[in-house]
């Protein structure tokens, strides 16, 4: 059942004020659902991106700004490729659906192109919904939607996201395409990539199933997305099949646990702010009134990270080092009381940690010195 | 991640500086290794951009390719580095020694020895991270299959005369590599992180300058301090201090030098194809070899700090000794590369696209014997390593308290003596569990009989390795008030059962794949990139 | 119950189904899946013998060297007349003692001494050593999805064909080293021989075993929803044919009343306050080692379709389960603390294929900072769930279904590989959320 009316404009204008006057809300794109799958228990980062806060904008303004650029090549190559693959009506990209995902159907010779040009994305939102729809009262026609607009309801509001295909096959199904411009190698490709492409696309399946939901009949949206990428040394298109179900029962749970951003925001101290026009400190305090569960894993994922970093140094947070080092340490979760037990100067000998730092420590120390000699 | 690694890592942020994860060396180190340092154009497969390669610190050879995309001078960047590379290669692979190898005689089916070549040392190639091997195994694969004028005069784009073979040799460096253990081609980083451990994560020891600037920071900073600035620090042109150590470039790096100097070498080269008489065209010459140079420039200079610091790190790594199996390990290496030279001197074609059935499955057990070799060998060499075993429960030391002699039953009784070992480590020992000490290089086994109700005693009955009399030779048992240490892994690996010829490849598995035929070079059309 | 389902009939015909396809079928293999306790021996057994009977030599293949001694006793008792060879390797002690008893069994390292025998039986490591000149007519493969795909390489020579039976939902078989560059290929070395077999022989028959005769009906659905859900199976008894009753009352403790909640449901969760602890949490071990005592003290006695007076519960039908080998040797010396010996206390791996009439399970996740891949391994879990006839009981700290939350979902994706379900992840969730209905709360 959805929230009451009431609570969720509540939650909106809050966000609104936690983003700060004025400024838009910045929509959930592939890294904040980067971040997301990298960092799902993070509440900072939770309410960040409900409330569309510009993260590298935000750690910019606390001075440490985040690492994440794109060189030129890479967009030109890109944005060639993508090009290319739509090229033509977009046939080359239909004949790889059709190849990889829908033998059985008709080839398509010709295909509906319909143009999603709308104004700001609620009207590209609409316009897309539009024209699947449309699609629907063409069976056995084939309809590529070029860069089409979906919205996604993220924690109470909507998140804006653009696939960069959506194929309409002759049944009537939806196939999310995604272009990446990595290459396929003899059939294979980077998995962290794919991983990252394939979790992307089940955001993009599961904000297409609300749009199919709400048609009657629904259409059936597919859980194979299509994956194109440069073949081998070339820029010729190829393409995979990627199934992502795994990713969207993940994503699925994930989204809607956002929910949790109400009791987060709810315990943010009354007129918190994360506008980057904000002094400093007083953005630091509001950063900080939110805890983060920093790993370094949010290097790669997340705009905030070195900031968290540098707090989670500064705490003495063992985590800092990587999840795993907390395996075997039981409840002790800064450096400082680690080897103090380890040295033996605090700690309850009785606690299975304790006694098995003590014993790493003495074994160490052992051989350090029988090398050393 | 073992408690006794976790700890090191503690301590090194509390001393600010990196603490040693191992007391000896586990890898071979040459005396004349091959560095590489590439650097890729982002968004492209394995395009390269330029590099620094030679085995003389002082004097690197510069390779760049002005235009990326210009298939041509992409050509004469590889031409340059077979130049390089290769030279180095045959100079070990015409050094020779005699050696003995175990056959299997085609006519009788029987095992026998037989003297073949093994070459008397062996190339190394180092690169300064991952990334960079991932980069020899992608530069591999894309020249390897190409044809040159001389093997197909039809080839529309032919490759130069070495470029395939440089592709075949950087393809064997790179599978070589996945092997645990082996030395052919390292990364810095990975050597480096093997036996230091610093106050960061192993994420951030991917990062050559930082994981450097805690195991030898400068004068004044501590490692958190140096591995920040090496991370982050950047100049008044918002360019890294200290440049990523590739093959991918930094963005600002891209955007703010790289493109626009790319563009004025692109202007001048179309300035000079458009020269109408020979004194414009020396003019305009000049302004493409200026243009050249400012590339060559800006890639010398990204690639010039992390040269400095893969020497840097060999000079750390040298300084430890080196750990007593490492030369085994290193002569599997040997062979490793004697193999593939006989194969490119026999004319066998490239290494296919995809591993059959057969070869892949031996790669697989190859790889986890190796495995298993290397954990066995570096415990044995090393007591930190040993010290992380003996935590797990997988080895315990101690003292000899006891020892009674026994005896088998049997028709001619062999020594079979029970020895009480005093320990505080708490080994998973169960009923009859074998157990190994190395004696003079050769593992002794036993098996554990008992333990005392509170710990602390073990007893084991010694089970070889003691002569054929029916007196143990002398020094073959433990003595009392000896130091021991038994481990629970076996010290040498057992070669696999073998497996089929790929000919006979069973149904279950698909069948033989066929005649092996020659892969087809990949395709080329005009408007590729590469 | 108005259903029309029949268990027997059901578990008959499916049986009669594989043997028919292996005797007389024309596929060069058969492949059978098995969920737990669906009668997998029985089957290997019932087709060995039907193909000695028909007068085919057969080799049978198994993984681990408890399985193939626990076959040829097996075989031995339902047929002492057959002439069986058990194949050993050259190590000392290669085989059961119990094997020496049998006139009939023929034991050799030599695989030329056993020739002409109508079976003959060893693990898959010492079959890659055999050089046959004329391959067997017959094998069986046994726990096949434990075997992987380079092992079935080493041995498909030998035989003509074969009927391949496993469970697909235990644990996977693994490779110590890195092996994603052959992820994708139709034989990469280290997926399951039955991926291997199935990939280049897609038209094979396959069959399942329906019914799982060990599970009771309170736990064959949740088994085989979260770790079957597109081959699901029933239990072969009803709600009312198994009971487990105690004869002295609950003291009102938290051991005692999620033993109570449990022989009444046949699930229980005992829940200690959350916190992050060492693997070997003494707690929650000594928890586990408490409830095992009661079970003991309690005066269990269990009633089933196989025994209508009810049979007591002893130590030997009572067995522990844990994630690590530390943990395991931990509730050990707990349980001998508490004067019990003689119960089982293993890890997931080595209570595979076992089976008892109460577990007593230590969560993966209990108190863990951090979940990794290795502990939402679903078919950990699975082992785990499904070893008990009667009842299992869980013992866990609070704060599991956060952990699973909290877990970053950032898995590498390897193109042309069949994606794995269910997911461990989601296996994990579904069976919290059941446990959660028989939960205890207690504070030691």
């Amino acid at each position: 059942m959805p929230p009451p009316r009431t609570r969720g404009t509540a939650l909106r204008h809050r966000l609104a004020e936690l983003r700060g006057p004025d400024v838009p809300a910045k929509a959930l794109d592939a890294r904040a659902l980067a971040a997301l799958a990298a960092n799902p228990g993070c509440a900072r980062r939770a309410i960040l991106d409900g409330a569309g806060v510009n993260k590298a904008a935000l750690a910019s303004a606390l001075g440490s700004p985040s690492a994440f650029g794109q060189s030129q090549f890479a967009l030109t190559r890109g944005n060639a490729f993508e090009a290319k693959v739509k090229a033509d009506g977009g046939a080359e990209l239909l004949r790889l659906v059709h190849e990889k995902l829908d033998r059985s159907a008709e080839p398509p010779a010709e295909a509906r192109v319909p143009d999603l040009t709308a104004t700001g994305p609620q009207g590209r939102t609409a316009r897309t919904a539009l024209e699947l729809r449309e699609a629907a009262a063409h069976p056995g026609a084939w309809t590529l939607l070029d860069h089409p607009m979906l919205a996604l309801d993220v924690a109470g509001s909507p998140a804006f996201l653009e696939p960069d295909a959506v194929v309409v096959h002759p049944d009537g199904s939806w196939t999310v395409v995604e272009i990446k411009s990595f290459p396929l190698l003899d059939g294979s490709a980077d998995p962290a990539k794919v991983g990252a492409a394939a979790r992307q696309a089940a955001v993009y399946v599961l904000a297409l199933e609300e749009v199919a939901a709400r048609l009657d009949p629904s259409p059936r949206v597919r859980h194979r997305i299509l994956l194109v990428c440069p073949r081998d040394f070339s820029n010729l298109p190829a393409a995979s099949a990627v199934d992502i179900r795994k990713q969207r029962a993940v994503t699925a749970r994930q989204l809607t646990r956002l929910t949790r951003i109400e009791d987060i925001a709810e315990a943010l101290p009354e007129g918190t702010c994360f506008s980057p026009e904000l002094p400093a400190d007083e953005l630091t305090a509001a950063v900080e009134s939110v805890p983060a569960t920093y790993a370094p894993e949010c290097l790669s994922a997340c705009e905030l990270a070195f900031h968290c970093r540098a707090r989670s140094r500064e705490t003495g947070a063992v985590t800092s080092l990587g999840r795993p080092v907390r395996a075997e340490l039981g409840g002790l979760t800064t450096v400082e009381d680690v080897l103090a037990a380890a040295r033996g100067e605090a700690g309850d000998p009785a606690d299975p940690a304790v006694a098995a730092l003590r014993r790493a420590a003495a074994l160490r120390a052992e051989a350090l010195e029988a090398a050393c000699r | 991640m073992s408690l006794i690694s976790t700890l090191a890592r503690l301590e090194a942020v509390s001393t600010g500086r990196a603490q040693p994860a191992a007391t000896v060396r586990h890898r071979h180190l040459s005396d004349r290794p091959l560095v590489f340092v590439p650097l890729t154009t982002a968004g492209e497969a394995g395009a390269p951009l330029g590099a620094l390669v030679g085995t003389d610190r002082d004097a690197p050879r510069l390779l760049v390719v002005p235009q990326p995309r210009d298939r041509d001078l992409r050509f004469a960047f590889l031409a340059e580095l077979a130049d390089v590379v290769l030279p180095y290669v045959d100079a070990f692979a015409e050094v020779v020694e005699a050696a003995e190898r175990t056959e299997t005689d085609p006519e009788t089916g029987k095992r026998v020895k037989v003297e073949v070549d093994l070459c008397a040392d062996a190339p190394q190639l180092i690169v300064p991270s991952r990334g960079g091997i991932d980069l020899v195994r992608l530069l591999g694969r894309s020249m390897r299959f190409r044809r040159t004028a001389e093997q197909d005069p039809e080839a529309p784009y032919p490759a130069p005369p070495r470029v395939p073979l440089l592709g075949r040799w950087l393809t064997h460096f790179g599978e070589r590599a996945r092997v645990p253990g082996s030395s052919l081609l390292l990364a810095m980083t990975d050597v480096l992180g093997r036996h230091w451990a610093t106050g960061q994560s192993t994420l951030e020891d991917q990062h050559l300058g930082a994981l450097l600037a805690w195991i030898d920071p400068p004068e004044g900073l501590t490692g958190a301090e140096a591995a920040l600035r090496a991370e982050l620090e950047r100049d008044a042109q918002g360019q890294l201090t200290c440049p990523p150590a590739g093959p991918a470039t930094d963005p600002a790096f891209d955007n703010k030098l790289l493109a626009p100097a790319i563009e004025r070498y692109d202007r001048a080269r179309t300035a000079l194809a458009a020269a109408e008489d020979g004194l414009e065209a020396d003019d305009r010459l000049g302004a493409l070899t200026a243009a050249e140079r400012e590339i060559r420039d800006l890639v010398r200079s990204r690639t010039l700090p992390t040269w400095e610091k893969v020497w840097q790190g060999l000079d750390l790594l040298r300084e430890l000794p080196e750990g007593a199996h490492v030369e085994e390990r290193w002569t599997r290496d040997r062979w490793s590369f004697t193999g593939h030279r006989d194969r490119v001197l026999a004319g066998e074609p490239p290494q296919p696209r995809r591993d059959d059935a057969v070869t892949a499955a031996n790669k697989l057990a190859t790889r986890e014997r190796e495995q298993a070799r290397l954990e066995a060998q570096e415990a044995l060499d090393d007591l930190l390593v040993m010290a992380g075993r003996r935590l797990s429960g997988e080895a315990f030391a101690g003292e000899v308290t006891d020892v009674v002699m026994a005896y088998n039953e049997g028709k001619r009784p062999s020594p079979r003596p029970l020895v009480t070992v005093r320990t505080d480590d708490r080994p998973h020992l169960g009923e009859r569990t074998k157990v190994y000490r190395s004696l003079g290089g050769k593992p002794q086994s036993a098996e554990f009989v008992g333990a005392e109700e509170d710990g602390g005693y073990v007893v084991l009955r010694i089970l070889d390795k003691m002569g054929r009399g029916k007196e143990p030779e002398p020094g073959s048992v433990p003595e009392k008030g000896e130091r021991v240490c038994f481990t629970l892994f076996e010290h040498e690996q057992r070669g696999g059962a073998k497996l089929p010829d790929p000919e006979e490849t069973p149904w279950t598995h698909g069948g033989p794949p066929g005649e092996a035929t020659l892969e087809a070079a990949d395709p080329v059309t005009a408007e590729d990139l590469l | 119950m108005t259903t029309l389902f029949d268990p027997s009939a059901a578990a008959a015909q499916a049986t009669d189904a594989i043997l028919h396809d292996t005797l007389h079928g024309t596929a060069r293999g058969v492949v059978v899946d098995s969920p737990p306790g669906a009668g997998k021996s029985t089957l290997v057994v019932r087709a060995a013998l039907e193909l000695a009977e028909a007068g085919h030599p057969l080799m049978v293949v198994a993984q681990t060297n408890a399985q193939v001694d626990d076959l040829v006793l097996r075989l031995a008792e339902k047929n002492p007349e057959l002439p069986v060879g058990r194949l050993h390797s050259s190590d000392a002690d290669p085989y059961d003692k119990a094997l020496d008893d049998l006139e009939n069994v023929r034991k050799s390292a030599k695989a030329a001494d056993l020739a002409g025998l109508a079976v003959v039986i060893s693990t898959a490591a010492k079959w890659a050593h055999v050089k046959a000149d004329e391959p067997w007519r017959y094998a069986i493969v046994d726990e096949a999805y434990q075997m992987r795909s380079d092992a079935l390489l080493a041995v498909a020579g030998l035989f003509e064909r074969a009927l391949f039976v496993g469970d697909p939902g235990q644990l996977d078989p693994f490779a110590i080293v890195g092996s994603e560059q052959w992820a994708g290929l139709t034989y990469d070395p280290s997926a399951s021989a039955v991926t291997t077999l199935l990939a280049h022989n897609p038209d094979l028959p396959q069959h399942r075993l329906p019914v799982s005769w060990r599970l009771p009906a309170s736990a064959a659905p949740l088994v085989s929803d979260a770790f079957y859900p597109y081959t699901p199976f029933r239990s072969g008894t009803g709600h009312d044919d198994r009971r487990l009753s105690f004869a002295v009352p609950s003291d009102g403790s938290g051991p005692d009343r999620v033993i109570d909640e449990a022989a009444e449901s046949g699930w229980g969760l005992l829940e200690l306050p959350a916190r992050h602890t060492p693997r070997t949490d003494p707690e929650a071990v000594r928890a586990v080692a408490t409830v095992v005592r009661r079970l003991l003290d309690r005066g269990g006695a269990a009633t089933s379709e196989r025994s209508p007076d009810p049979a007591p519960l002893t130590a030997d039908r009572i067995a522990v389960g844990t994630a690590h080998r530390d943990q395991a040797a931990a509730v050990r010396a707990a349980l001998a603390d508490l004067g019990v010996t003689d119960v089982v206390v293993d890890t997931a791996n080595r209570l595979q294929g076992r089976e008892y009439d109460v577990t007593v399970v230590l969560h993966p996740l209990s108190g863990r900072p951090d979940a990794t891949a290795f502990h939402l391994e679903t078919g950990r879990l699975c082992v785990l769930a499904s070893r008990h006839r009667h009842a299992c009981v869980v013992v866990c700290r609070a704060g599991v279904g956060d952990l699973l939350d909290d877990y970053p979902s950032t898995e590498p994706v390897q193109l042309g590989t069949v994606v794995k379900f269910p997911d461990g992840w989601e296996a994990n969730h579904a069976v919290l959320a059941h446990l959660a209905e028989h939960r205890v709360e207690w504070r030691p």
